[in-house]
């Protein structure tokens, strides 16, 4: 059984699309993304299957069945996305309704840190002034001179 | 005894479906989760006792024979997984009403925790037992849709955003298993992992090197191996604490189950155990260097997380009996002992408010049970005698040991100095916490005002102890269990029993 070259190039529009959306920061464009993967992956498995006539008993000969696995894990998977889809719409409203935007967001932690390395410290270095930057106090801190 | 295979998986999700109907009444919700996780936990331990005894159980879901039907399958690592998982699974949720009677249940919208946290524990209860790949797929997004919810519990702006990219990695990780799958039946016509077994073998090496490259990396994001696994750090320590608890002790092990199954039932030839070494030194070396400068213990512990994985990722990469069985029992004891140590950082939240080290200090005085509850697992991480954590390292760079080669030894190396960088980072946590003078803002013992935080609630404290004796109990047990895991190792790497045990008149 040789790949029905239509199939292939609706996969490969599918991918590329969906992947250069998930590369997207905003969280609606990223949805999308999964969305058109998501089918993209549905014909994939679909191609796995032999093609024929629809498969039951009695209205056609078996030996010219199509092959009704690949359309059941389908049905398991477009349900599976359908309950993401939701998810993720929810989770994109609400990062809209707190922060008015709904890009994936930098890792504050991150942040803090690579800070500390552009300004050539090692976190225990010294108290920081700045109020959103808490200096982690480490071996060195006033506590720990006492004992 | 086969009659017992599917209950694991059957109890709970029955359990989230009664939760979520029962969702404004929060006393009958607690008294169905617990009786359900019970329950659960019974049954996985009858499961390993009768596996143990009389092989891997079998059973049909809906009467279809295999391959045709999904089939679920309880060997003895399923089993054994089951028992452990389950009893930190039950430890949680009384953790977790505990903190939630404690708060009022203000903080947490209970009426969807309950159901959420029973089907967390059907996913993976169903990722253990699945004998198909695409069950397991099932299974695993039947466990990451609701770890979506209980991570984002309440919504607030910081879990939303560490959410998002929890969300976002895991479904491209889901993306990438499910193209596996199509591909797999594409060139196998099938997904039973039995049949498969011999399947695979008939097919060209490199269309199988393919498959199994994809398998490995849609896991190894679900284990967080290096460099799969920064998403971890980020996300797992902004969810309460039960939450953070449970993620970290089962999740990332649902991965590395999954890789120990295909590598062992699949791909046998262990054409990339090169590959597989070098990725866990990585993960070991890295995550534990991360480990090092974090300020936080919630962030520290989420680092040491991921530099254990390298440890098991070292036993499956060795493919030998010894190394299977210490990745095993490393498994059993990271669960147990993880979890632990989150439950041990709520209980330091509550008491401090806070996890980040700069705002704690003398915790050993003003709370010395609570210091307790911390050092003795946090001395069984680093892997100190005669803790489980010293015996599976040992276990595991024994079986190293015995194999040649720079490599092997490369690794061997990275886990001895492993740890002792988390003997390191956790003595760092130990120092200022709980050791150095009592931070001015912590209150004091004395202290007992209204709203005070210094008396803990005791369905907090309880479960963590039993999850300490739990895991000082592994240590008195580690005989019998390295026994359990030496013979889950040698059935994982014969393959028969198992394929036996689906097909009995041979795989058609």
């Amino acid at each position: 059984m040789s790949p029905n070259l239509v199939y292939v190039v609706v996969i490969g529009v599918l991918f590329g699309a969906g992947v250069s959306l998930l590369l997207e920061r905003t969280l609606t464009r990223v949805l999308i993304g999964v969305v058109l993967i998501g089918n993209g992956v549905n014909v994939l498995i679909l191609m796995g299957g032999a093609y024929g006539t629809p498969p039951i008993i009695g209205e056609a000969p078996v030996e010219g069945m199509s092959d009704p696995l690949p359309q059941a894990m389908i049905l398991t998977a477009i349900v599976i996305t359908l309950g993401i889809t939701a998810f993720l719409l929810a989770l994109a409203y609400r990062s809209w309704q707190l922060l008015g935007h709904d890009e994936v967001q930098d890792d504050a932690e991150d942040t803090r840190i690579i800070e500390l390395a552009e300004r050539d410290e090692i976190p225990h270095a010294k108290e920081s002034e700045t109020e959103d930057l808490p200096s982690p106090v480490y071996d060195a801190g006033p506590g720990w001179a006492e004992r | 005894m086969s009659f017992l295979v599917p209950l694991p998986v059957i109890i709970p999700a029955l359990g989230a479906a009664l939760t979520l109907m029962m969702a404004r009444r929060p006393g009958a919700q607690r008294a169905v989760s617990l009786t359900a996780l019970t329950t659960t936990l019974v049954v996985s331990s009858a499961l390993l006792v009768v596996t143990a005894a009389e092989g891997p159980q079998v059973v049909a879901v809906g009467g279809w024979p295999p391959p045709l039907g999904i089939i679920l399958v309880a060997d003895k690592l399923a089993a054994l997984m089951l028992v452990v998982s389950t009893a930190v699974t039950l430890c949680v949720l009384v953790y977790s009403i505990g903190q939630g009677s404690a708060d009022g249940d203000e903080e947490t919208p209970l009426s969807v925790y309950h159901p959420t946290y029973l089907a967390l524990t059907a996913g993976v209860t169903n990722a253990f037992l699945s004998g198909d790949l695409f069950n397991l797929y099932v299974g695993f997004e039947i466990l990451l849709v609701a770890s979506y919810v209980l991570l984002t519990l309440g919504s607030t702006e910081n879990r939303i955003r560490a959410g998002t990219t929890y969300v976002v990695v895991s479904l491209l990780s889901s993306v990438i298993f499910l193209s596996a799958l199509g591909l797999v039946y594409a060139a196998t016509g099938t997904l039973n992992m039995a049949q498969l077994a011999g399947r695979f073998d008939e097919l060209p090496d490199n269309l199988r090197l393919l498959l199994q490259g994809m398998l490995l990396l849609a896991f190894g994001i679900k284990a967080a191996v290096f460099p799969l696994g920064a998403w971890l750090p980020d996300s797992y320590p902004t969810a309460p604490a039960p939450v953070t608890a449970v993620f970290a002790g089962l999740l990332t092990k649902v991965g590395v189950y999954a890789i120990i199954r295909t590598e062992t039932l699949l791909f046998p030839d262990g054409r990339i155990a090169d590959v597989l070494m070098v990725i866990s030194l990585l993960t070991m070396v890295v995550g534990i260097l991360g480990a090092v400068a974090q300020s936080d213990i919630k962030r520290l512990l989420s680092f040491t997380l991921i530099s254990h994985i390298g440890y098991m990722l070292f036993g499956v990469a060795l493919a030998s009996e010894a190394g299977l069985s210490g990745a095993i029992f490393y498994i059993a004891h990271h669960i147990t002992i993880q979890t632990t140590l989150f439950l041990a950082a709520g209980l330091v939240e509550r008491r401090g408010g806070t996890t980040a080290l700069d705002r704690l200090g003398g915790l050993g005085r003003i709370a010395p049970l609570l210091s307790v509850l911390f050092f003795i697992p946090a001395l069984n991480l680093a892997g100190i005698p005669p803790f489980s954590g010293f015996l599976g390292k040992l276990g595991l760079l024994q079986a190293g040991v015995d194999e040649s080669g720079p490599l092997v030894w490369a690794v061997v190396a990275g886990g001895v100095l492993t740890s002792l960088l988390t003997l390191y980072a956790i003595g760092r946590v130990w120092n200022l916490a709980f050791w150095r003078a009592p931070h001015p803002d912590l209150p004091r013992a004395d202290d007992d005002s209204e709203g005070s935080t210094v008396l803990l609630p005791k369905l907090m404290v309880a479960p963590t102890f039993a999850l300490v004796a739990f895991s000082v109990a592994l240590t008195v047990v580690a005989g019998p269990l390295f026994g359990i895991t030496s013979e889950a190792a040698a059935d994982l790497l014969a393959r028969t029993p198992y394929i036996e045990a689906v097909f009995p008149d041979g795989a058609p």
